[in-house]
């Protein structure tokens, strides 16, 4: 059966928001100080918000009994559709924040395009998100400026973040055919039209941060086609287990 | 409707629906408050959205839009409504949650800022100058000195941030524009 595109790119958005929010909800009673662990858990809690809101519209799409919950919870690991990134596991602290950096940057920037999607819901969702996006992307900005130019161990740790990260950001801005379809029809932006302001405040903050920004290069793809790394499965099985082990069960 | 219902002796008289004044609605709703900020009813928030009866079914409509995406209060907040209404003996009822336009902290009226104030919250500044990358001085609700530090950019939940009076010393919430 054909899959409906708009479906696919809907799935798409509120997995990158589920995944990372969820990986980063490890931190939860893990964080370096108090405050720094409750802006954390509360950044995941923004995350998981806005997925909610996506895998709602599009289980009122699907139909059939489909919710949030059987969206986030029944579909095994090929048929989510995040990026290769936000499944990584979760580091140090400082990958954690250099993580969020990158990927709350890019998602405000699709956030501020998706405010002119041509499908109504979606840009309510967006206009509302693009809310939090903004003080993740400070929050998080702060970090990396903060750890990279802080001591020779946090700079360091910085670099090797980057060092690990960056071959996984290319995939943000290659278009899977649903996003193209999408794009055709004003419901998303295209996203490699996404890059040059990305890549002009990554520039900025780390030469902020001292960091060497690096060049473009080859990159991991196939999060968008479900096709990941070996992380997302020990993710999924234990974010799913309880609905896999007792079916419909509720709190 | 039953006994202990406070407006049972006011005059409005009750249907099957349990009342047919939206008046009379509005003021149970205004006793819902946001369960992390006592002093503000889901009204002052603009939280509710609206109130009608849909003709034809015989149902009150309660339309309520969701503040922070994952706000944990929003699900007690629906509860809340429900118990208010089931007391009052209004069943006919269902709550719809509706997106667009998006919540804004722009919607609080100049008293509920002041009670947040009162209350020991600084309250939130204007959301253009959030979009417009600019911080604005949070002042200190005790002392009002606008000298403070934000200490985190999240607070006890997510719609606060936490800050320091440099002035007076006392830590203090600060409701974040949104």
């Amino acid at each position: 059966m054909k899959e409906n595109p708009r479906i696919a790119y809907l799935l798409h958005l509120a997995d990158n928001a589920l995944i990372l929010g969820h990986r980063n909800s490890e931190w939860c009673g893990h964080g370096p100080v108090l405050e720094q662990d409750i802006a954390l858990t509360n950044l995941s809690l923004d995350q998981l918000g806005q997925a909610r809101q996506l895998y709602q519209l599009a289980a009122r799409m699907i139909g059939g009994g489909a919710t949030e919950d059987t969206l986030a919870y029944l579909r095994d690991v090929r048929g989510f559709r995040n990026c290769l990134m936000l499944e990584l596991p979760k580091g140090d602290w400082g990958f954690t924040v250099m993580r969020q950096y990158l990927f709350s940057l890019f998602q405000h920037i699709q956030y501020k395009a998706l405010c002119h999607s041509t499908m109504p819901e979606l840009a309510a969702i967006a206009e509302k998100s693009i809310k939090e996006s903004t003080y993740h992307v400070r929050w998080s900005r702060e970090w990396v400026v903060r750890l990279g130019d802080g001591t020779e161990e946090s700079a360091g740790r910085m670099r090797k973040a980057v060092e690990v990260l960056w071959p996984y950001c290319g995939e943000l801005f290659i278009p899977s055919i649903h996003e193209n379809s999408c794009a055709a029809e004003g419901i998303g932006p295209d996203p490699t039209t996404l890059r040059d302001e990305w890549m002009h405040d990554v520039r900025e903050t780390f030469e902020e941060a001292r960091l060497e920004s690096p060049r473009e290069e080859w990159s991991q793809k196939g999060g968008k086609e479900g096709m990941h790394t070996e992380h997302l499965g020990f993710l999924l099985a234990e974010m799913q287990y309880l609905q896999r082990a007792y079916p419909g069960n509720e709190w | 409707m039953k006994a202990e219902d406070p407006y049972t002796n006011s005059g409005v008289r009750g249907t099957d629906a349990g009342t047919n004044d939206r008046e009379h609605m509005l003021r149970l709703l205004e006793t819902v408050k946001d369960p992390e900020l006592p002093v503000l009813s889901i009204l002052d928030l603009g939280i509710l959205r609206d109130v009608f009866r849909e003709e034809g079914r015989d149902e009150w409509v309660i339309r309520i839009t969701p503040t922070y995406s994952g706000c944990p209060a929003m699900d007690a907040i629906a509860t809340q409504i429900r118990m208010t209404l089931y007391a009052a003996g209004i069943t006919a009822f269902r709550i719809e949650s509706v997106l667009s336009p998006a919540w804004t902290t722009d919607w609080m009226s100049e008293d509920a800022k002041e009670r947040l104030r009162a209350y020991g919250i600084a309250p939130p500044g204007r959301l253009a100058a959030l979009l417009e990358g600019r911080s604005e001085a949070v002042a200190c609700p005790r002392c009002g000195s606008e000298n403070t530090t934000c200490m985190s950019e999240f607070g006890s939940t997510a719609c606060k941030s936490l800050h320091r009076c440099e002035t007076c010393r006392e830590p203090f919430d600060h409701f974040k524009c949104h």
